[in-house]
């Protein structure tokens, strides 16, 4: 057990041990690869949402620096199996996904074809030579209309765009309602999101002909789950196809599916007898790399007088896009099962319905199906709140699942592992000094300044597995744990860290159980051949499951080296010894009593392997594997504040403070766990304020750019103000709960209750996000402002 | 995001950059600092045979005064330039505070005042300045120069007085008068940091309070920049009051002739935002002139 324990380097800000060489430029991204003989390719994509693919002429494309060109129907051919799905849903319906569309064209980027060449800038311009006769048809570009009947069907077999209609309840709704005070009703807009981390994707095969063993260097969260699809698709054994992600630089979500280009990326490979490599540019990225988020919200709450939940209806729309990717259809029904949050309600119905648009599919982004719901249910509490005339902040807490009911079974389902909700708001109240917040709001009014104050309490599931909630792609993770000869530690995972920071944190974990410096303990991760197995790097799973692994690993080692150190002491001592009286201490193993009486790492990794000492029954070496998969999930909690203002003259909203007080069990590495705060925060207040993609009726994405989709800079935001509360997770011996995604889950909520609190004296109760200058300058037209002397 | 293939020629002097242009006429396009240039290119909507780069040109990179006072400020200085002059900050503060707010620092490191003249982005901050400021913009070609006033320059969407054979070579920032004041206030575009809608205005108020002179540019709101008159007419000769501000700046987008209207900002917004901009850089401008 760590949890509890005296630790040297547990929950010290230690620095990252990756930032040397990723700072260097000695980062390993897929983009660095250099193989002999490689070629590139380009994809050639769609320019239209929808469209019947007539005939493909590649003829122009034999130009003389041309290798290959692949159409869709080629690369389909080769494929076994089309893109495998996850977790299907009962009674859900979905098209065949292959690598590149051959016939039919349903997203604008959808791959069409792939033109190999011997440079980069040739596979660009052969694209221009390739000539493709499309018929334009009619593009469905709305959730909630595609699944009328009147709405044009994407994949003319299934009959409609819904992909699944689920209706469930909890409890009795309808009763709920019926003893209700009030009932406050939204309808609340989830854009789509693009995720942009700092590396786009890239691919580079290479293929063995005589073996038929091939290597692709891919920008993936989860190379084993990569190889398994790719190997799948391509008919390959899983042992042929080595994945390496060692470098990636950001994913968010969009780097768990195993994307067309990988194929593509293999086939041409082999079709071409070279190396090749693929690297996407930002633009392209806008309509090739999954997006997040997208639903329609509807809610209503039944609520008490005294500012007590009653009940939730919910129905939800979720666009999918023109396919499901692995999970990606699940990730919505994650909002109604999360929808309760922190509070104790008993009744909830809910309708989700997944539809199929000629949009690029939508997958997780940081949150995946959770900001959903706490943005759900942290809009009611502030409706609540603002139709019982209660403070926002008595509301929640009159509403809180209480802090002895932990584990918590939920209505939804869900078994909240530990939580202390009053403790995490009491201290967010205190830091940002609640009450003097709310009298400068009063005083600011009385000058006609709009002043925002947000409150939310959130938590969300992570920590994944166990394999139950994974629909097949295995709850665990594994952990290889090897000490060589002079003792240093070498760590295997198949957890895929991409920027979180684990090389760092797992070898804490390490130094401190084992008792060896930090820097002998080397993480290896990111590459198939080596780790074995292991499910990958979302859902803030990866301390949690990853590093949990490692400790049990851990475990057999420390067994094996106090049994190996026991025979080294004897032979010191020249007598016999009780192993129960060899201890490890402080990376000494030493007789009790006798504590000038020790063997080092370094002897006993030694005397593994030159075996001489060893007892009779001890075979040589000190290496470990284990495979660990968690008992439940982990829910780390939060309690945010932001206080806003807004330009009354454009309707800019400027953020003022922000008050982060997350919960994410035993802190390993508290830089580590602020980085992911500030990021998150960063990425749910942008989310709030700025960002969304934007489709015209024709399916294009108009929002393709960085110059046209917002995402925040780092100099819009103030310092943020981070503290924390610490409840350890029971089902973990870390104490753990996962940190990657609490922050962006709560800050879109907070931020949106700050601006609407600043407007609500005005009679506002609603304003969708994000909440962009000319949007509030709308709200302001249409309710006035006390400083004009508008409405009242 | 990879450009069709084009030559590239890095001439030393004015003189060898007019060659080349003459030598390939149509073909040719000038680079300056490349970030208006090349994301064009890099999205194949512009496509030269060949690329002229006036980076090694040193002569086009210099800031200047007169003994009249006024600036004479190199094509080629960029951004950063600009905003680190000592000689702009003390002669007219408010170019080298936008400079500073030109899109991010690597957009200031590398984009230049000629560059964003001659490009006449109808988001581009400078050209509302450079209107507000009554630029003189002196250019070359094989055969002789001319100056061309900034009244004259910007002529529609993306289009501007230059002829193809003309390189601009430098800026003439004429000396303000004694109690001038300027000031330049936008939106900016979230995104990109262009100016959603920006306003500009130089003024001048004599010892009686009475305002002289006035020039106000306005960009982002329509194809090009351009000078808000009717607000000028309404300042000039008035003692600038709140009152006085409030009609003046109500007028700011009377002169913008097809309100841009897109993803970042609808025409009725942007309407609305040259009236709040007006007024505040008005009301800054006049802090600025006493
Ligand atoms: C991310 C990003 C953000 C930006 N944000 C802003 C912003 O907030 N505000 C803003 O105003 N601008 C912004 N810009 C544009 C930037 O200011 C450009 O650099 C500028 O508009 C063009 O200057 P340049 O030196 O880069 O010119 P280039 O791109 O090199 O050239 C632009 C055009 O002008 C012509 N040209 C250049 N120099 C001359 C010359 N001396 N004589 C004749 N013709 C010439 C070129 O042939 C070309 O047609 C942004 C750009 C980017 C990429």
């Amino acid at each position: 057990m760590i949890a509890g324990q005296v630790s040297k380097l547990i929950g010290s800000r230690v620095k990252r041990k990756e930032d040397p060489r990723l700072i260097t430029g000695e980062g390993k991204y897929t983009d660095d690869v250099i193989l002999p003989g490689m070629a590139f390719f380009a994809v050639l994509r769609s320019p239209y949402a929808h469209a019947r693919i007539n005939s493909i002429d590649t003829a122009a494309a034999a130009h003389p620096d041309v290798l290959g060109v692949m159409t869709g129907a080629e690369i389909n051919d080769r494929c076994a199996e089309p893109f495998p799905l996850f977790a299907i849903l009962e009674g859900m319906q979905y098209p065949e996904r292959w690598p590149m569309a051959a016939t039919k064209a349903n997203y604008v980027g959808e791959p069409i074809a792939a033109v190999a060449a011997s440079s980069r800038a040739a596979a660009r311009d052969a694209l221009d030579l390739i000539e493709v006769d499309y018929d334009p048809l009619p593009v469905v570009t709305d959730m909630e209309t595609a699944a009328d009947a009147d709405t044009p069907v994407i994949f003319e077999e299934m009959g409609s765009n819904l992909c699944y209609e689920a209706t469930d309840q909890a409890g009795d709704p309808d009763r709920a309602f019926a003893e209700a005070d009030g009932v406050v009703s939204a309808r609340l807009e989830q854009p789509r999101l693009i995720p942009n981390p700092m590396e786009p994707r890239a691919a580079v095969a290479e293929y063995e002909r005589s073996t038929g063993n091939a290597t692709l260097w891919v920008t993936t969260q989860n190379p084993h789950i990569e190889r398994m699809v790719a190997a799948k698709m391509l008919g390959m054994p899983e042992n042929k196809l080595r994945v390496i992600a060692i470098d990636v630089g950001g994913g968010f979500g969009c780097k768990i599916n195993t994307y067309s280009e990988s194929i593509i990326a293999i086939a041409l490979a082999e079709h071409i007898g070279r190396p090749v490599k693929w690297a996407e540019d930002r633009t392209e990225h806008f309509v090739a790399t999954s997006h997040g988020r997208g639903q329609a919200q509807y809610v209503e709450a039944a609520y008490k007088k005294d500012g007590t939940l009653l009940g939730m209806k919910l129905k939800i729309y979720a666009d999918l896009g023109a396919y499901a990717q692995v999970i990606s259809h699940v990730i919505p029904t994650l909002t109604p099962s999360l929808s309760p949050g922190v509070y104790g309600i008993r009744d909830i119905g809910w309708t989700t319905i997944g539809v199929f648009t000629n949009k690029i599919p939508y997958d997780a982004y940081r949150g995946a199906g959770r900001p959903e719901a706490a943005y759900i249910i942290e809009r009611v509490m502030d409706l609540i709140a603002d139709a019982t005339g209660k403070d926002p902040v008595a509301v929640r807490r009159k509403n809180f699942i209480p802090d002895d009911a932990f584990p918590y079974e939920t209505p939804t389902g869900m078994i909240y592992d530990s939580a202390d909700y009053n403790a995490a708001l009491d201290k967010a109240l205190d830091i940002a000094g609640y009450d003097d917040l709310r009298a400068e709001q009063k005083a600011a009014r009385k000058d006609g300044k709009l002043m925002g104050i947000g409150v939310t309490v959130t938590t969300e599931v992570c920590g994944f597995g166990p394999a139950a909630a994974m629909g097949g792609l295995g709850g665990f993770e594994s952990a290889t744990v090897r000490v060589d000869p002079m003792g240093k530690v070498t760590v295997l995972t198949g957890a895929s860290p991409h920027g979180q920071g684990e090389e760092t944190s797992f070898a804490q974990i390490v130094a401190d159980d084992l008792g060896v410096p930090f820097e002998d303990v080397e993480i290896i991760h990111g590459d198939t051949s080596i780790v074995a197995r292991g499910v990958g790097t979302f859902g803030s799973r990866t301390l949690v499951v990853g590093g949990t692994a490692i400790l049990k690993a851990n475990e057999q080692i420390k067994d094996k080296a106090t049994r190996i150190a026991t025979a080294l002491l004897e032979n010191k001592i020249e007598d016999t010894l009780d192993p129960q009286l060899v201890t490890l201490e402080d990376g000494l193993f030493s007789i009790q009593d006798m504590p000038d009486q020790y063997v080092t790492w370094a002897e006993v990794g030694s005397e593994a392997y030159d075996g001489q000492l060893l007892p009779e029954d001890e075979q040589p070496g000190l290496e470990a594997v284990s495979f660990w998969e968690p008992p439940g999930l982990t829910f780390p909690f939060s309690a945010h504040i932001a206080v806003i203002e807004i330009d009354q003259d454009t309707g800019e909203v400027s953020l003022k403070r922000y008050v982060s007080v997350d919960d994410c069990g035993t802190v390993i590495n508290p830089t580590l766990v602020e980085g992911q705060i500030h990021g998150g925060l960063a990425q749910g207040i942008g989310q709030a304020l700025l960002e969304q993609a934007v489709w015209d009726d024709e399916g294009q994405l108009v929002s393709g750019s960085l110059m046209d989709y917002a995402m925040p800079f780092a100099q819009e935001f103030p310092m943020f103000e981070l503290d924390r509360t610490v409840t350890p997770s029971p089902v973990n011996p870390l104490g753990a709960k996962g940190i990657g995604e609490m922050a962006t889950i709560s800050a879109t909520p907070t931020v949106a209750n700050a601006v609407i609190d600043a407007l609500s004296h005005l009679g506002v109760t609603h304003v969708d996000i994000p909440m962009t200058a000319e949007r509030i300058w709308r709200v302001l037209q249409n309710h006035g402002s006390r400083r004009r002397g508008g409405r009242s | 995001m990879i450009p069709q293939a084009f030559d590239y020629y890095a001439p030393t002097s004015v003189t060898d950059a007019l060659r080349l242009l003459r030598q390939h006429g149509d073909d040719a396009k000038l680079l300056a600092g490349g970030h208006s240039l090349l994301p064009i290119m890099k999205l194949r909507l512009s496509t030269p045979q060949c690329l002229i780069d006036l980076g090694r040109i040193s002569d086009l990179r210099f800031i200047s005064e007169s003994d009249d006072g006024s600036l004479a400020i190199g094509a080629m200085s960029t951004y950063h330039d600009i905003k680190n002059s000592a000689l702009v900050q003390a002669r007219v503060p408010a170019l080298a505070e936008a400079a500073g707010e030109v899109g991010d620092v690597q957009v200031q490191n590398k984009g230049t005042i000629g560059g964003s003249l001659a490009h006449a982005d109808p988001a581009g901050d400078f050209p509302a300045l450079a209107l507000a400021l009554n630029f003189e913009l002196v250019t070359a070609t094989t055969r002789s120069g001319r100056t061309i006033a900034i009244d004259r320059f910007f002529r529609d969407l993306l289009t501007t007085a230059l002829r193809p054979n003309e390189i601009l070579t430098e800026v003439h920032i004429p000396a303000l008068p004694a109690g001038t004041g300027v000031s330049y206030q936008k939106l900016p575009n979230k995104a990109s940091h262009y100016a959603v809608v920006g306003v500009a205005a130089a003024i001048t108020v004599g010892d009686d309070g009475v305002c002289t002179e006035a020039r106000i540019g306005v960009t982002g709101a329509g194809p090009t920049a351009v000078r808000a008159r009717n607000t000028e007419r309404i300042l000039k000769g008035k003692h600038v009051d709140a009152a006085v501000i409030r009609r003046a700046a109500k007028r700011a987008g009377a002169n913008v002739e097809d309100l841009n209207d897109d993803l970042h900002a609808s025409a009725e917004y942007r309407e609305h935002l040259t009236t709040v901009f007006a007024a505040r850089a008005i009301e800054e401008a006049l802090s600025r002139a006493g």
